[in-house]
């Protein structure tokens, strides 16, 4: 279409697609809705405890142990399917979790597994999306990918470092201090200073909450930024506490309750996390993270035809991709490119052919004009040869004539002589 | 974007678990919504209908605005298709509404051709999608859909049946856009009338096979009154921004010596349930049938034409980048291959033309031997002539001196005779 002056227009009255939104809301409702999370984290860190206590069921049980309970020799990424349902809406969720995760002495390259898992899904998802036939597009990408860190109060870890540097271009990675109930709240405060200058330092990208028009949220979203990362505690048990009933941790001292916002952020980690921000978080790994994933894979395979991709494990730099041409297009250049070439081989040939032919042409006409001029000469010769001995034959022929002519002269002299003499004698005798 | 979310679940094992309390995923439906509502909405209308049928009039009931629009002339050499864009807003809804006009349909005395640039001008948003989804770096979420979401067919009010331009034109359209077809200016036909009309052009659908836009009834809220709105159709229709008073109220209606025809009755025509079908109940899933069934359907089809393939013979599923590389490769084998040709076509050409200045060099060295014999040929009759001269010369010189000598002689005999 071409582009046009798109005209504001104001209604007279009440038209009626003011009911979209509804009609958005009753079809979605309808599908269903999918999320995809991921845990990472050493063992013991509690990452277990805080599914359960966020989705309020009982995900890891003794039946289906978390992660920390299957030990496993090297880290794998195993996944867990759970459909629950609230208000109507239907959700499946599906909980990643990789055990054995910074559990073994040397933990060089534990990411690998997880960033080969993350890719698959990309992969997966590219491929049905390529597909000619297009039925159902099950995504299973990941979403989000809850980092847990330990509660040293220092700083982080190298491990955690490498970790978030190396998933932070492929999925929305949510940095979380565990087991916060052995931080005092200025210790707290002090490690999150820390970590968010080391994560500033070595240029890591967290999630990051979106800036909206309502000006409510945004201080909301103000008051977030500043807990970053947040400090969470779990539970799997519910606890009296003057006569309410909560999750908590019971110590001689006191109960650290979870859902106790001076206690801990669980709160907020769960309202961002389910109640706000679930949907950027999806939206942000199609539009961004995949969509990198993509392009990159597209532009190695358009541009040489091989698979380039060998470097998953390495640190990502700039995306360097051909401007905004699918394959298709591309190939599409490249054919035009080639015509034109082919035009042009065809005239450089053409021109040569032409040149060469009227060289040869022209030494053609040389020699015949070189061959006509001597047959020319050698005709003009023999002319004058022959002008020659007919004017020889001309000169000759008068003298002869001459000569004769002279010697009939001479001889009818001798005859008249002769007979005179005759007569003479005749005329004696008398 | 939420319609490429997934419509079925997978077949892996799924534990159905109860949740201890409230956890809070029941807003996703309004975090989506709220989404896509900052993101604005975006919806095209088709009109497809002869001149002067009303169909400028009818967008303008609908939205309750006036849309500029000069009147088309009968005298198109063509059909052609004139998109207008405009921006509206509703309520905190924002809409993208783009109105495309089929100007000079059905006004040729030939209308083979009339379908053409119709379904040119729906094929070419539909490959302008595909391009866009197709790119290395693309950006779907930003990107102004033009694909038409609904196609209003109208039809004349002659109260007896279909045209054949109608038919040939539906049957050409119904697999690239729903059509909802819409009998216009309904006010010239009676109910009784009215009534055998609609059978007639629904049996006529039905027995050409053309498939129109059923008003989907899975959804439990909306399934009764999109059913019961199936059974009106097509829906009959007037249009008129024109206000009139009836009663104490003022309506819009078309004002006429005999009575006032008001647009929003129900019992005079259809307007208002075609008003709550397209935009109040469904607009939405017009959108979804496009982008799912009739987007998929072009893009299976010209996938397919560029010979893509979602197997390779051996029933393996093929990696988007086999699909590439082997597009690639075929690629370049053809441009290799018709490089090679050109330059075989060269080296014949250069061979011929040899040949042939070979074969001209050895006529012209023939016709300079000939010219050679001919010379000497001349020459030896120039020697020869020349012998023959100097022959005779030669004899005469002979006789000469003969006869010199003679003479020398022939006065002594004088004397001699002189003497006696």
């Amino acid at each position: 279409m071409d582009l046009q002056k798109v005209a504001q227009k104001n209604l007279e009255g009440y038209v009626g697609f003011a009911s979209l939104p509804n009609q958005v809301y009753r079809k979605s409702v309808k599908r269903g809705f999918e999320f995809t999370l991921m845990v990472v984290g050493e063992s013991g860190l509690g990452k277990s405890t805080l599914i359960n206590s966020l989705f309020l069921t009982d995900l890891y049980s003794a039946e289906y142990p978390g992660p920390s309970h299957r030990i496993k020799k090297t880290v794998q990424v195993e996944q867990s399917k759970v459909l629950v349902k609230e208000g109507g809406v239907q959700l499946l969720l599906t909980i990643v979790d990789t055990p054995g995760f910074g559990d073994a002495v040397d933990n060089s390259n534990c990411w690998q597994p997880i960033i080969d898992h993350i890719d698959s899904k990309f992969e997966d998802y590219l491929n049905s999306e390529s597909r000619v036939n297009r039925r159902q597009m099950p995504d299973s990408r990941i979403h989000c990918c809850l980092y847990f860190i330990a509660p040293s109060g220092h700083g982080l870890k190298p491990l955690d470092i490498e970790f978030m540097k190396r998933l932070h271009e492929k999925v929305n990675v949510i940095p979380l201090i565990a087991k916060a109930d052995t931080l005092t709240p200025e210790e707290c405060q002090q490690f999150k200073k820390q970590i968010m200058r080391e994560i500033l330092e070595h240029k890591i990208k967290i999630y990051e909450f979106p800036e909206t028009d309502d000006e409510e949220e945004n201080r909301l979203v103000k008051k977030i930024k500043d807990k970053l990362p947040l400090a969470v505690v779990g539970s799997n048990t519910i606890i009296e506490v003057n006569s309410k009933r909560v999750r908590g941790r019971q110590y001689p001292w006191g109960v650290a309750e979870v859902e106790n916002g001076d206690h801990c952020d669980f709160t907020i980690l769960r309202d961002m996390l389910i109640r706000t921000h679930m949907q950027d978080l999806k939206d942000v790994t199609n539009n961004v993270h995949y969509e990198n994933y993509r392009s990159r894979k597209l532009a190695a395979v358009t541009y040489n035809g091989v698979d380039n991709n060998r470097a998953k494990g390495q640190l990502c730099t700039k995306v360097d991709t051909v401007d905004g041409m699918s394959p298709l297009a591309q190939m599409e250049e490249e054919r035009r490119e080639h015509v034109s070439k082919m035009k042009k081989m065809e005239m450089e040939m053409e021109q040569v052919f032409e040149m060469k032919v009227k060289e040869k042409v022209q030494k053609l006409k040389d020699s015949e004009a070189e061959l006509q001029r001597r047959h020319e000469q050698m005709k003009r010769n023999l002319e004058a040869q022959h002008k020659e001995l007919e004017e020889k034959r001309r000169v000759f022929e008068e003298e002869r004539a001459n000569w004769e002519a002279h010697q009939r002269q001479e001889q009818q002299k001798l005859e008249a002589s002769r007979t005179l003499e005759k007569n003479k004698k005749k005329g004696k005798i008398f | 974007m939420a319609a490429t979310d997934v419509d079925v679940f997978s077949n892996e094992e799924k534990r159905n678990l109860t949740l201890g309390g409230h956890v809070g995923f029941d807003s996703l439906p309004d975090q989506l919504v709220s989404k896509s509502v900052t993101q604005g909405f975006c919806f095209n209308i088709l009109c497809v209908g002869e001149t002067g049928i009303g169909k400028s009039t009818l967008m303008n009931t609908l939205f309750n605005t006036m849309f500029e629009n000069e009147e088309a002339s009968h005298y198109q050499n063509g059909v052609y298709l004139r998109p207008r864009t405009y921006d509206l807003k509703e309520s905190n809804v924002h809409l993208k509404l783009t109105i495309v006009d089929s100007v000079g349909f059905g006004d040729q005395i030939n209308k083979e051709d009339s379908y053409k640039p119709i379904v040119d001008y729906i094929d070419t948003q539909f490959e302008n999608y595909l391009q866009e989804e197709l790119k290395i770096k693309r950006s779907l979420f930003n990107y102004h859909d033009t694909r038409i979401h609904i196609c209003l067919y109208f039809i004349a009010p002659t109260g007896h049946s279909l045209k054949s331009l109608d038919l040939v034109t539906m049957k050409k359209l119904d697999s690239k856009v729903s059509i909802i077809p819409i009998i216009a200016k309904a006010d010239t036909i009676s109910k009784s009338e009215l009534h055998k009309f609609k059978i007639k052009i629904m049996s006529e659908l039905v027995s050409n096979g053309v498939q129109i836009y059923q008003f989907p009834t899975d959804d439990e809220t909306v399934s009764e009154i999109n059913a019961s709105m199936n059974a009106h159709l097509p829906f009959a229709v007037v249009g008129s921004l024109e206000e009139v008073k009836v009663g104490n109220k003022t309506v819009r209606a078309r004002q006429y010596p005999w009575g006032v025809v008001q647009v929003e009755n129900e019992s005079h025509c259809d307007f208002v349930k075609l008003r709550e079908m397209l935009i109040r109940v469904n607009m939405e899933d017009l959108r979804e049938q496009t982008h799912a069934r009739h987007y998929e359907l072009y893009r299976r089809c010209k996938l397919e034409e560029m010979g893509f393939k979602d197997t390779d013979p051996d029933s393996q599923p093929f990696s988007l980048q086999e699909t590439y590389e082997a597009k690639r490769k075929e690629f370049l084998g053809d441009l290799q291959r018709k490089e090679e040709e050109m330059r075989q076509m060269f080296v014949n050409k250069v061979k011929e033309t040899e040949a042939e200045l070979k074969e001209k060099e050895r006529d012209l060295h023939d016709k300079f031997e000939q010219l050679k014999r001919m010379h000497q040929e001349e020459k030896r009759k120039v020697e020869e002539k020349r012998r023959d001269l100097e022959e005779e010369m030669n004899a005469f010189n002979r006789k000469k001196v003969a006869a010199e000598t003679l003479s020398l002689s022939q006065p002594l005999k004088k004397d001699k005779d002189k003497k006696n």
